[in-house]
């Protein structure tokens, strides 16, 4: 009956983005990718909740991790998945997006994971199909699974997350990593802060409720924890960013930067750095204060909790229905 | 070096209004002690320099020079250049970075500046190019290139054309606050031309450059400087049309200065006369009544400063016909005097004119020269500021001769120049 069955702790048919997810929602989501961490550890990784579900990886732009994470998420809670990649043409554009999606949609699938290169694509498909929609990634816009799975991180080792002081460096401006983490940590009750050169900086950027920096040691002084983001190889070289070597020597991460931010502080990377280019060797490696491992762990636990809810919120429209 | 004192001086110092009479005593290169009663308090050893009343000033700051070296020394180079400008009366020299290589490297910025040093006859202090090669494209590594002693960011005599590449270049600066200086010309529309488009380029028969095209590419750089609120400067205003502009762009509040050069307020376009390529510049020499608003400009500040727009050129380039001579004049040499004939002629007050070639152009290079105040570089000019005399160019130090003021009367010249509490200059007539 539908009656005797509890509301949702995550009332949403898709996961597009972090933007107008409540503080609740964000912490079920993590508490839930809490309980997948053992399993995720122990010999036989298996379980059943997705049993009989059907998931499709659609990446109209090529990711190993990504796509590796959510087919690993997906086959751990027993579910079939399948991988689709689509060469992504700008010259097609928009219809062969949906009709991309009527085609999958008419094979009856549960669940879509999907990757594209343009922001709002994703929202834009979701409107098309019967199933639910887990963003991978769109354009600079969205990539909700990245800040959860940071989230979940930060607070397996601060135990929280409110008042921390988050620094997010780099290249913000072609980053949907950071517009979804700056969402998180503000929801979240975390002081965020956004430093880069303002050619790696969108416009009104600050009422997004971030504190702008241009220099690393006034943006990491006495930050909890630093984020660093990849800059890409076409941005290094004079439309962005002069060169490497001058990225690196002033926004590049080392120790020396990094003497400022708190004793205690960690560093995070969404991966694949560039090293000596956004971080150095040496820090990333640290084990005592890189947490990048960390991250890419927890993100197969964060999606599969984004998987089983989102499926159970299938379930209970298919019986409502 | 023991205590130098210059003693019955007319202490002239724009930056504080100071002008009265007394004495100025430099300890370790640094002036010590300046004023009406520095004269009662010198130390017994110091050397003494009786200044004979003449005009003890802050030596002349030119914030816009080509030196022409490293790359084309047959031009220029730094030996004659300083020489140059200690000759008349200029202690501080930045160069534009369209050598050869180009100045958009740590290692020329470096070479540039110790060479200076070592010449000792003048500071030298290089800009950096704002885009990689001067090509107007890709952003040069500002920040390193800073770190090494570049005081600005500006592609020289090239305009940074692309509104996109100019966002990107004064959004980068203003990341480090730093300065990117303009070349004001809008290329789409001052090619092909070689002198100012009007009557008498049409008489002529010459392409012309409209004035236009300096007032919309400062219009186009006051909107981005309002957007990314980083610090600009204009160089070399030459229109009615730029100089309104950067006028309105102040009365607003933006971080802007502007310099202009000695033939833009001293000559107008029919200098150019029968085809003289020493009046071909660039910008162009242009009409009179844009001459007169350059004039206004100065005197009221719109203007902040006034640069020798210094250019050397052989005979080879400009024995040419009009249009294929190269542009520009040789300036360090008559910067002083034609500075002057502004005062002189009642058009800008002596304190202001001053200002336009050393307190202002050393605040907006942030620069601790040019001011007579205790504690700042000893860097000073003794100016005789009524002698008459003619500008000669075979007299002229610069290696090139390239000026359109040869054999102009004119009032005003450098006794001595001292550098860092150094002679380095003393006239021997």
């Amino acid at each position: 009956m539908p009656s005797a069955l509890p509301p949702s702790r995550f009332p949403h048919r898709h996961l597009l983005g972090i933007e107008g997810l409540t503080a609740g929602e964000i912490t079920h989501l993590m508490d839930r990718a809490e309980s997948f961490v053992a399993q995720n550890q122990a010999a036989d990784k298996k379980s059943g909740s997705l049993r009989g579900r059907t998931i499709i990886n659609l990446f109209f732009e090529s990711s190993t991790r990504t796509r590796t994470s959510f087919e690993l998420a997906g086959k751990r809670l027993g579910g079939d998945v399948i991988n689709m990649s689509v060469e992504y043409s700008a010259m097609k554009k928009g219809e062969t997006l949906i009709d991309t999606a009527m085609t999958l949609n008419a094979m009856n699938p549960d669940v879509l994971c999907v990757r594209h290169p343009e922001s709002g694509a994703v929202k834009l498909l979701s409107d098309k199909v019967n199933c639910a929609v887990v963003n991978a990634g769109d354009g600079t816009h969205e990539h909700p699974t990245q800040a959860l799975l940071d989230a979940l991180t930060i607070r397996r080792r601060k135990g929280r997350l409110q008042g921390l002081v988050v620094a997010i460096c780099g290249d913000v401006l072609h980053s949907r990593v950071a517009r979804s983490n700056i969402a998180l940590l503000n929801t979240m009750g975390a002081r965020v802060r956004v430093v880069a050169p303002r050619t790696l900086l969108p416009a009104a950027i600050e009422r997004l409720g971030v504190a702008v920096f241009h220099d690393m040691r006034a943006g990491l002084a006495d930050a909890d924890i630093v984020m660093m983001l990849r800059l890409q190889n076409e941005r290094m070289s004079g439309s962005f960013v002069p060169s490497v070597r001058e990225y690196f020597h002033f926004f590049g991460l080392d120790y020396a930067k990094l003497a400022v931010a708190k004793a205690d502080a960690l560093i995070m990377h969404p991966g694949p750095m560039n090293r000596g280019v956004e971080i150095d060797s040496e820090v990333a490696d640290d084990i005592d204060r890189s947490l990048i491992r960390q991250q890419v762990e927890m993100g197969v636990a964060v999606r599969m909790a984004c998987l089983e809810v989102l499926a159970e919120n299938l379930a209970g429209r298919n019986e409502a229905a | 070096m023991g205590p130098l004192a210059l003693v019955n001086a007319r202490l002239f110092d724009p930056t504080s209004g100071r002008d009265e009479t007394g004495a100025l005593l430099v300890v370790d290169g640094r002036i010590a002690a300046v004023g009406a009663d520095a004269a009662a308090r010198l130390p017994a050893e110091a050397e003494r320099i009786d200044c004979r009343g003449h005009l003890l000033m802050p030596g002349l700051v030119d914030m816009r020079a080509q030196l022409r070296e490293p790359g084309e020394e047959h031009l220029e180079n730094l030996t004659t250049a300083s020489q140059a400008a200690a000759g008349a009366g200029v202690t501080t020299i930045v160069c534009l970075p369209n050598t050869n290589p180009v100045i958009d490297d740590a290692a020329v910025v470096e070479f540039v500046r110790r060479r200076g040093r070592d010449i000792g006859l003048v500071r030298i202090h290089p800009y950096a190019a704002a885009t990689k090669g001067l090509q107007g494209k890709e952003l040069t590594e500002m920040g390193l290139l800073a770190e090494a002693g570049a005081l600005g960011f500006t592609d020289g005599t090239r305009a940074i054309a692309s509104a996109g590449v100019m966002r990107r270049a004064l959004g980068y600066a203003r990341t480090f606050d730093l300065l990117v200086l303009q070349h004001p010309e809008e290329p789409t529309l001052s090619h092909p031309g070689g002198m100012n488009e009007g009557e008498v380029a049409t008489r002529l028969g010459l392409p012309g450059i409209p004035s236009v095209a300096e007032t919309i590419l400062v219009e186009r750089d006051l909107r981005l400087v309002e957007v990314t609120g980083a610090r600009y400067h204009a160089a070399h205003l030459s229109t009615a049309g730029a100089v309104a502009a950067v006028r309105a762009a102040k009365r607003q509040g933006l971080s802007v200065t502007c310099d202009t050069a000695p033939p833009y307020f001293a000559l107008s376009e029919t200098a150019v006369g029968d085809y003289r390529t020493f009046a071909k510049l660039s910008p162009p020499l242009r009409s009179d009544g844009d001459r007169r608003a350059v004039v206004e400009g100065i005197a009221d500040g719109t203007i902040d400063a006034i640069a020798s727009d210094h250019a050397p050129h052989d005979q080879d380039s400009k024995r040419l016909p009009f249009s294929s001579a190269a542009a520009g004049i040789v300036g360090l040499e008559t910067l002083l005097p034609l500075t002057l004939e502004l005062a002189h002629q009642g058009l800008v007050p002596l304190r202001r004119a001053l200002d336009a070639v050393t307190g202002a152009p050393a605040r907006i290079l942030r620069l601790d020269c040019g001011r007579l105040a205790a504690g700042a570089p000893a860097d000073l000019a003794l100016v005789d500021l009524d002698r008459p005399w003619r500008i000669d160019v075979d007299a002229f130090r610069s290696k090139s001769k390239n000026s359109p003021f040869d054999g102009r009367p004119v009032q005003g010249k450098a006794l001595m120049t001292v550098l860092g509490g150094r002679i380095v200059h003393r006239a021997t007539d």
